[in-house]
């Protein structure tokens, strides 16, 4: 027990659950706003492998960081724009749209990558982003190096989470985007149209999965390599599930997610060689499923989450 | 009449080969209730999702105000103070009923909600037109009766001064009907204007002023409510006379069913409680009562699809123990389920999928659907039922109400059943259709089925049954003979004043 206390009481691991828990932040908050429209968006791996290739590539060819934050926003619009037209406009079925998405936009990402950076021996880096203080409250014991000294992208996160929040509670905008998620047609004879609805989210919200890909490149590490998303994608797709479609909740549970992350990173240089490591990588995984079962049974789901709308049929 | 607030001129619609608007007027005047009445596929839809900005007409105009309204949008008949609520409620389950409210009502782009405003605005609008509703209810909780408060009060909300209800009654139960009528009648005399679309003569002559018959998608004739009456709207609505059947006497044979002392309880709810019940060889049994009384559970029960608790059920004089659906089919008892669209038919499956799913082994061949035999039983049913709007392969959602309450009556007649068990087998149908399945179920007593009756319509239950019980709370009365019953009786009944002990005599 006294490993487990060691750990938790380390001001590294909640500096690590931060980090590791932004990009989960971005994408599920993408999802989160996807799926309250109504559309359901599992382009969301291939979205974020994309936009971390694509803000790096940016910034190694010159420009800034947040240009390249800025261009993984629009490559992850661009892709929104592709689901959207598949799903909202032909009314496609939005697994199959969106495991296409995702397909296409890994290997394209690896495409590209490969097209302009020259195989080299160690893989070619950037200058990523650097954490800041936050005046007086970095120098707080503890606290301070466990949550103040981020870089600027992880306070955006956080920070983006509770504009959602606003946005989705409390303006008409909100309104409608979750009377569209659930029934549409309600939407339209409101005068609300749908269809723009649908397009509006699917676009905002695939851009902030580009940005959380991003984040991987430009702040976590310092290179890109075509598997890095590991999966994230998916795990900001249950996320959605368990914070039971409200952004406050998603933040909650991807810092859960990223704490059983960081926990059993460290666990396991402790007791490497009396565990297979194999082991403590399946805990958060395992915990998330566990958390999942039990918040998502008494989630509301979108009700019209996955039918297309067509204008005048029901 | 006074000026008038609506206008529509010479309206003509055409889908395909079929004229569903042919030339139609109709004005209506300030605080004035029109009835649409028609029967399905008269054009009565077509013509106010005209008004609404639906469709499009192909000639003639809307006026509102005596001015024109640019015709195919919606916004437009809002902004003009046009409110229409569906026969399918357009509401969003999991928000609140403000929130329903309110949805689109201000500029999507204002930073923030003006939730206070209208909440006040809402609850004026309660108040002024007597329609309770919890504004922080979550709709999906609500009734369907408050459901559809809440679109006539998204209509209200809107400044709607010319109110369109489609079939409003078509998904209520006769209580609640009423409770909209005495509604309607008080927006009236608050200064709005409502056209109500409605196939029931009842309603139409108990809460409009004024009639307007259209048939096939023609205006056929205009009455003032007190100028006319039932038996001549019915004529105009279909065309020539038409009159319901009504049973002839005849004496039953042998007790086929027998409940004795039956309750069920469903999640720890007791919806039958101990119910004692009879019924014969060519009789028609009815039971009558307000929707939500433990009838859906009857029926279940029946069926084989809920258990019972306590009690004896008796199949021809032998007890049954748990009564699984296969036995209920196999035993002949063929069933009409209260709602055909979730219980008795699956809208997407083809006529003759529906029409075979209850005998599957029969028109099973080496573990295959013999398709070929399935399909000449649907044919058959067709032509048998007189079946219209489609074929075998055809999707049974196309068909309409009454077409499908006829395909689902033909599969379960067309084997002779000796018990049928028909849930409200005439609601939400037109009176074509009604008259229809009234003649076959009288067809069915004749030729010794048993038929149990279960509904909440009185004219329907006297003209059908031999004998009447009232089912209350989950309990059911003593049966009287049809003889003996009379509209104030049954509707005592329908309340729970009944003498167990006085009625005995009546029944046998």
């Amino acid at each position: 027990m006294s490993v487990v206390f060691d750990i938790l009481a380390s001001a590294g691991l909640w500096a690590a659950v931060l980090r590791i828990a932004t990009p989960l932040i971005l994408g599920t908050l993408g999802a989160l706003l996807c799926e309250r429209s109504g559309v359901l968006n599992l382009g969301i791996e291939g979205i974020m492998t994309f936009g971390a290739m694509i803000g790096w590539l940016a910034v190694y060819n010159g420009a800034d960081l947040w240009t390249g934050l800025l261009v993984a926003a629009l490559s992850g619009g661009v892709f929104g724009l592709l689901h959207a037209g598949l799903t909202v406009t032909l009314g496609l079925s939005q697994h199959v749209s969106g495991l296409g998405v995702t397909l296409f936009a890994s290997s394209f990402s690896y495409y590209v990558f490969r097209l302009l950076v020259p195989v080299a021996g160690t893989p070619p880096t950037i200058e990523p982003f650097q954490p800041i203080d936050v005046p007086m409250l970095s120098s707080l014991p503890f606290v301070g190096p466990a949550l103040f000294t981020q870089t600027p992208p992880t306070y955006a996160a956080i920070f983006l989470a509770l504009a959602l929040a606003y946005v989705i509670f409390r303006t008409p905008l909100g309104l409608a985007i979750r009377m569209t998620g659930e029934n549409p047609h309600a939407a339209e004879a409101q005068g609300i149209n749908p269809m723009a609805v649908r397009y509006g989210a699917v676009v905002a919200g695939s851009a902030l999965m580009g940005v959380g890909g991003a984040f991987l490149t430009l702040s976590a590490f310092n290179s890109f390599f075509p598997t890095m998303v590991q999966g994230r994608g998916w795990i900001c797709i249950a996320l959605v599930v368990f914070a039971s479609w409200r952004p406050g909740r998603a933040l909650l549970g991807a810092l859960l997610f990223a704490l059983f992350d960081s926990f059993q990173l460290r666990l396991q240089t402790r007791l490497s060689g009396v565990v297979p490591y194999q082991i403590f990588l399946m805990i958060p995984y395992l915990l998330s499923i566990a958390a999942l079962a039990l918040m998502a049974r008494r989630a509301r789901v979108p009700q019209a989450l996955m039918q297309p709308y067509r204008r005048g049929e029901r | 009449m006074t000026e008038a607030v609506l206008d529509i001129r010479n309206v003509c619609k055409r889908f395909g080969d079929n004229l569903a608007n042919d030339d139609i007027s109709l004005s209506l005047g300030k605080g004035e209730i029109v009835a649409l009445l028609g029967e399905n596929g008269a054009g009565k839809t077509t013509l106010m999702s005209i008004l609404f900005g639906h469709y499009v007409p192909d000639t003639g105009k809307v006026l509102v105000g005596g001015r024109e309204l640019p015709s195919g949008k919606p916004r437009a008949a809002i902004r003009a103070g046009i409110g229409m609520v569906h026969q399918h409620f357009s509401l969003a389950p999991n928000l609140t009923v403000l929130e329903n409210v309110m949805a689109g009502t201000e500029s999507l782009w204002h930073f923030r909600s003006g939730t206070a405003a209208a909440r006040r605005k809402l609850s004026g609008i309660c108040q002024r037109f007597g329609l309770t509703v919890e504004p922080d209810a979550r709709v999906g909780d609500l009734s369907v009766g408050e459901q559809q408060r809440v679109e006539i009060l998204k209509a209200l909300y809107n400044d709607a001064r010319i109110l369109v209800l489609d079939e409003p009654t078509a998904v209520l139960t006769n209580l609640e009907a009423e409770r909209l009528f005495a509604t309607l009648k008080e927006m009236a005399r608050e200064g709005l204007s409502l056209i109500f679309i409605s196939h029931k003569l009842d309603e139409v002559m108990a809460a409009a002023d004024r009639i307007v018959v259209l048939r096939g998608g023609r205006k056929v004739a205009e009455r003032l409510a007190e100028k006319t009456n039932k038996a001549e709207l019915a004529e105009l609505m279909v065309g020539r006379k038409l009159a319901r059947p009504v049973r002839e006497p005849s004496t039953p044979g042998e007790e086929v069913l027998k409940a004795a002392g039956v309750s069920v309880i469903i999640d720890g709810v007791e919806r039958l409680k101990s119910v004692d019940f009879s019924l014969r060889a060519g009789e028609v049994l009815g039971i009558i009562g307000v929707s939500g009384n433990g009838q859906t559970t009857l029926a279940h029960l029946l069926s084989g699809t809920v258990g019972r608790d306590r009690g004896e059920l008796l199949l021809f004089g032998q007890p049954v123990g748990d009564l699984t659906v296969d036995e209920a089919v196999g035993a002949g008892i063929g069933r009409i389920p209260e709602d055909r669209n979730e219980e008795g038919a699956i809208g997407e499956m083809a006529i003759w999928e529906n029409a075979v799913l209850e005998r599957l082994p029969r028109f099973s061949r080496h573990g295959l659907v013999d398709r070929q035999a399935a399909q000449a039983f649907a044919g058959e049913i067709i032509d048998a039922f007189d079946v219209r709007g489609g074929r075998p392969p055809t999707r049974t959602r196309l068909l309409s109400g009454g077409n499908m309450q006829k395909l689902i009556l033909g599969r379960n007649l067309i084997d002779r059943p000796r018990i049928l068990i028909a849930a409200q087998p005439a609601r939400g149908l037109d009176e074509g259709a009604v008259v229809a399945v009234h003649a076959r179920l009288l067809e069915a007593r004749r030729a010794g089925t048993a038929v149990l009756l279960i509904s909440e319509d009185l004219e329907e239950v006297m003209a059908l049954a031999d004998r009447i019980q009232a089912i209350v709370n989950g309990r059911l009365s003593l049966p009287i003979a049809a003889e003996s019953a009379d509209a104030t009786k049954l509707g005592l009944m329908m309340a729970g004043e009944w003498n167990d002990e006085h009625e005995v005599s009546h029944a046998l």
